[in-house]
């Protein structure tokens, strides 16, 4: 069995982002950047599939410009069998990104292909559900259990009113959830290995991939700030402030 | 004109009062119309409901066996369809909407506006990005078919009760797909207030140091007859179910009264209570991140202060 899993750079999930006075983007020079979390356990899962035996390749891929190369070598440092690069320069929408891992699963016709539930950049929470509806193949979102026998995955999502439980056939796209895994940690030698391991490059040209996007972005704004609040001395002094804004 | 389609979201024979706050975003389009989707297997008493909604035109419902959960592989062909001669289709953001409204979107061609926390313009919303670190505009070509998802904290739930829009069965000639299958629901139901749609929230931390000890939080809320929720690391410390989780990957909240004890204040959690009304934080570390953002903030060893506090209510 074979897994693509998406493996996206995004701005560290520490970093206090700022917005860009002219309001055309947030500020990324000289921001760390590094794994989107979420992709970091859809790679973990599918590391922890291939040693289980249930897996024999996993495949990290980064959409993204050349110096993306040093990103993709982390998730092979993790774990990854080989990694795909294809490269642009632009920044794309999830419609696009689906339609770039749809051309990929043509190529390598995975078995499943696992990303993150979301990129904590943009907060879209779309490209899996895009690829499974253009791929035809069934999508399951949320993940926080996935079990594979007898080509279905059987997988425990997160939803609002608690834990749903649906079987998927495959080939299928899962979405991976905070709660699915820990991700491992990368040691020494396994970075020095990792400089030894394929990275095929494609330039995102060659895909023919139509790029076609409907979605604008045309301001970037810091969110309104909250006023400065008080400090209370004691448990009454703070039920009577709220009694006061009639809150209780 | 627009046309809107706004997606009914419903769990057990009930509708989801996201629907309604679905409805409230479609209404700020200046829609001709706004119509509501019920996909299910029996919509009776879920069209009769939906129609109530002030603002909706009519109520369209499909019923299908294949309907009788909500998978998105099923529904999502069902609604591209059904979004034939709609300028937008809306689904609340909450993970019903989050699972099938981008299949709907890929089907249509087009890349959805996720979180739609305004509507600017008939193709101009405004969305966060950076877990709300940043709120960007988005201007969708008035070409194709807007599909988008509605941040439900950004919304106010429709009036309910004074409309009565015509239901109409819908018959939809589209294929579905057998690979899915739903196979269980586990539910962390209890009789507290609904998390989202709850005026004032509790939550605990990791300060509350132990699954026992959250019993107090529980105490609190009662007394307050509030919702009770939790940050990541109690979620993940096994105190409460992850259900409860406020937060960026949890659940986005904006209760009028928000009280925050023994959570420090990560981004991810803030990014889940910017939008509340009030914030309360009780913490021992006065050097919390959480007294940047509270309104009141009182320092102190939560064990002494929430039996103050329960005396003082």
């Amino acid at each position: 069995m074979k897994i693509l899993v998406g493996y996206k750079r995004v701005v560290d999930y520490n970093v206090r982002i700022q917005v860009r006075p002219d309001g055309t983007g947030v500020v990324t020079d000289g921001v760390k950047l590094s794994a989107n979390p979420f992709d970091d356990i859809a790679l973990e899962e599918a590391l922890r599939m291939r040693e289980k035996g249930l897996v024999n390749e996993v495949v990290v891929v980064g959409i993204g410009p050349a110096d993306l190369t040093a990103h993709l070598r982390n998730g092979l440092a993790m774990g990854a069998n080989r990694a795909i690069h294809v490269t642009t320069a632009e920044t794309l929408q999830p419609l696009t990104a689906a339609r770039v891992f749809q051309k990929l699963v043509e190529r390598e016709q995975p078995d499943l292909v696992l990303l993150g539930k979301q990129a904590i950049d943009d907060d879209a929470n779309q490209t899996g559900q895009m690829l499974a509806a253009l791929w035809d193949r069934p999508q399951a979102t949320f993940a926080s259990k996935i079990e594979i026998a007898d080509g279905k995955a059987t997988v425990t999502r997160e939803v609002d009113a608690g834990l749903e439980t649906i079987e998927v056939e495959l080939p299928a796209v899962i979405t991976s959830d905070l709660r699915l895994n820990e991700p491992r940690f990368i040691k020494l030698p396994d970075i020095m290995k990792a400089k030894s391991k394929p990275i095929d490059v494609i330039e995102m040209t060659s895909l023919d991939v139509d790029t076609s996007d409907h979605l604008r972005t045309t301001l970037y704004a810091a969110p309104p700030k909250r006023n400065k609040g008080v400090m209370v001395k004691d448990a009454a002094e703070l039920v009577a402030a709220l009694k006061q804004k009639g809150l209780l | 004109m627009s046309k809107v389609l706004v997606i009914a979201e419903h769990l057990d024979g009930k509708l989801n009062p996201a629907t309604a706050r679905a409805v409230s975003a479609a209404a700020a389009v200046k829609p001709e119309s706004i119509d509501v989707l019920v996909l299910a297997a029996h919509t009776g008493t879920l069209a009769a409901d939906a129609a109530k909604i002030d603002g909706v035109s009519r109520v369209l419902t499909v019923e299908r066996i294949e309907n009788t959960h909500p998978l998105a592989a099923i529904l999502a062909p069902q609604i591209a369809k059904a979004a034939a001669g709609y300028s937008h289709v809306f689904a609340p953001s909450t993970t019903f909407g989050k699972d099938v409204a981008p299949r709907v979107a890929a089907m249509l061609g087009v890349t959805q506006v996720s979180d739609v926390m305004s509507v600017e313009g008939s193709h101009s919303f405004k969305r966060p990005i950076y877990a709300g670190n940043a709120i960007v505009t988005v201007e969708a070509e008035p070409s194709h078919t807007v599909v988008a998802t509605v941040r439900t904290a950004s919304w106010p739930v429709a009036a309910i009760g004074a409309n009565s829009a015509p239901i109409e069965a819908l018959t939809l000639e589209v294929a579905l797909p057998t690979h899915t299958r739903h196979v269980g629901m586990q539910s962390g139901k209890s009789d507290r207030p609904d998390l989202q749609s709850a005026n004032t929230v509790v939550s605990g931390g990791r300060g509350v140091g132990s699954k026992e000890n959250f019993d107090i939080i529980f105490k609190l809320a009662d007394k307050l007859g509030a919702a009770v929720g939790a940050s990541r690391a109690a979620v993940d410390a096994g105190y409460v179910p992850s259900d409860l989780q406020v937060g960026q990957t949890g659940k986005i909240i904006a209760p009028e009264l928000y009280v925050a004890i023994g959570i420090s204040g990560a981004i991810q959690h803030l990014t889940g209570i910017k939008d509340a009304g009030t914030i309360v934080a009780i913490n021992k570390d006065s050097e919390a991140p959480i007294f940047e953002v509270a309104d009141f903030g009182l320092v102190g060893d939560l064990f002494k202060l929430i039996p103050e506090l329960e005396q003082a209510l």
